[in-house]
């Protein structure tokens, strides 16, 4: 039996996020300056824009797990990349809806086609959205793994690739008061977004971890269930990408 | 390579035997050209509206012809023979590619003359070669992701519905490409050279899924 262990160090990871999640929320309605055009709402910047890239590089990230299945062909590299995909799904649909919020409060309109990375956005996690219904419409289980990985990797090279499509389909770019790389944000702004970018990063890496833990401590159960109480007993998991 | 061209020659021998898949495709434009008249009441249009209404159009009928690709090979052990032959599996990609193409493109020899009588105002005359240009431009997107999509879903539970849901998305951009490359040959007053921006992002496209669905198609065939 491998002796990987998820749990390890999951406690202070934990800490950690707590507290820079903390940290940046504290900056964020304390320290960073009111943005002179449009003001309080604009502090929802802090949460969308890092929700938004972490999903991103999660799905990215969730890509490279895949390309560790194919070449390795154990199962262990899937269940990685199912999770860092479905984790940053998550990020991603709360990445949309406040970026929804924000453009109601500063655009008035809950959808603005004219901003591309919006758009982008969207194609991507309607794109992702499809991973959960292809990998369980699959019964074998190696076959699952498989072309779920294919999906990832395919769908990981198309992300960059959709970006720079609708950003130069786009007649104009809406005038903007940010750019992600924090270009010409002020000092204080800046601080203020790389602390919670930093604080959302945590955050889906202890998520991240505290699904394997649960995912591998439920695969080892059965395996012990199953060593103890004979082959029979163990119903086959229906919705699981856990090995068994 | 030969293997390939033998497995094209069987699919194309077998559509012209059954005409299952093609005749559908040429029907289901023709009564999406239909639906668009009535749905935007318009008799005729030009412009990027029109390049709009064909790339949708060609995209639906082009869809039906993914979810049939692998369908034959699954039901009646074609898979389980090609992987028994002792042949490069990149053959299956580049014959199923091929064949897919060549039904797109027989597809639009039919109904885009069609669009022309039905729909367009301008005259289809000076863009033709522009248009053909980037017509087959996006049959090689839709031919080599269409491919890779099907080998995907025809071994799903619900592959008719598995199948549209990932090829929409993975289609987007070279379909904005297109769209956007056949707007301006559709006017009036063109100049018949489609622009060139769309056409190089269509063709990087084009490229990037290729190479992409040649280094991961050998891993839907195993077993």
């Amino acid at each position: 039996m491998p002796s990987t262990t998820y749990g390890k160090g999951l406690r202070s990871l934990s800490l950690a996020t707590i507290a820079t999640i903390a940290t940046a929320l504290v900056l964020t309605f304390f320290y960073a300056p009111l943005d002179a055009d449009q003001g309080f709402v604009q502090k929802i910047f802090y949460l969308h824009v890092p929700l938004a890239v972490v999903s991103l590089c999660g799905f990215i990230f969730g890509a490279g797990l895949a390309i560790g299945y194919l070449r390795t062909g154990d199962r262990k590299w899937d269940m990685r990349s199912y999770v860092a995909i479905h984790m940053a799904l998550i990020f991603g649909i709360g990445g949309l809806i406040t970026g929804s919020i924000w453009a109601k409060a500063s655009w008035g309109h809950w959808w603005v086609w004219n901003e591309p990375t919006l758009v982008s956005f969207l194609i991507v996690l309607l794109l992702f959205a499809t991973y959960q219904p292809l990998r369980f419409s699959i019964e074998d289980p190696e076959r699952q793994s498989r072309y779920a990985s294919v999906f990832s990797v395919v769908a990981g090279a198309f992300v960059p690739l959709n970006f720079m499509a609708v950003r130069l389909a786009q007649q104009y770019v809406h005038p903007r008061v940010l750019t992600l790389g924090g270009g010409n944000l002020p000092g204080a702004m800046r601080l203020t977004f790389l602390v919670a970018l930093l604080g959302i990063a945590l955050l889906y890496v202890t998520l991240w971890k505290y699904e394997m833990t649960a995912k591998y401590t439920r695969m080892q159960v059965r395996r012990l269930r199953r060593t103890l109480l004979g082959e029979d007993t163990i119903r086959p998991s229906g919705r699981s990408a856990a090995p068994s | 390579m030969r293997t390939a061209l033998i497995i094209l020659r069987k699919d194309l021998r077998v559509e012209l035997r059954t005409l299952e898949t093609v005749p559908a495709m040429v029907l289901l434009a023709l009564v999406t050209f239909v639906i668009f008249h009535f749905g935007l009441d318009r008799d005729t249009i030009d412009g990027q509206l029109a390049a709009g209404v064909l790339t949708a159009t060609l995209l639906f009928a082009a869809v039906l012809g993914i979810n049939r690709l692998f369908v034959a090979e699954r039901e009646q052990g074609g898979f389980d023979a090609f992987l028994l032959a002792p042949v490069d599996r990149t053959a299956m990609l580049l014959a199923k590619a091929s064949a897919l193409f060549l039904f797109l493109t027989a597809l639009e020899v039919i109904a885009v003359p069609a669009f022309a009588l039905f729909l367009l105002g301008p005259s289809l005359g000076p863009a033709i070669l522009g248009l053909s240009l980037v017509l087959i431009l996006a049959n090689v997107g839709l031919a080599v992701i269409g491919t890779l999509v099907s080998a995907i879903a025809v071994h799903t539970r619900a592959r008719d519905l598995i199948g549209p849901v990932i090829s929409l998305p993975l289609l987007i951009p070279a379909l904005i490409a297109t769209a956007r490359a056949a707007g301006p040959l559709l006017t009036l007053h063109t100049s018949g050279s489609p622009p060139g921006r769309w056409l190089a992002i269509l063709g990087l496209y084009d490229l990037v899924f290729a190479l992409l669905a040649y280094a991961v198609f050998d891993f839907l065939l195993e077993d």
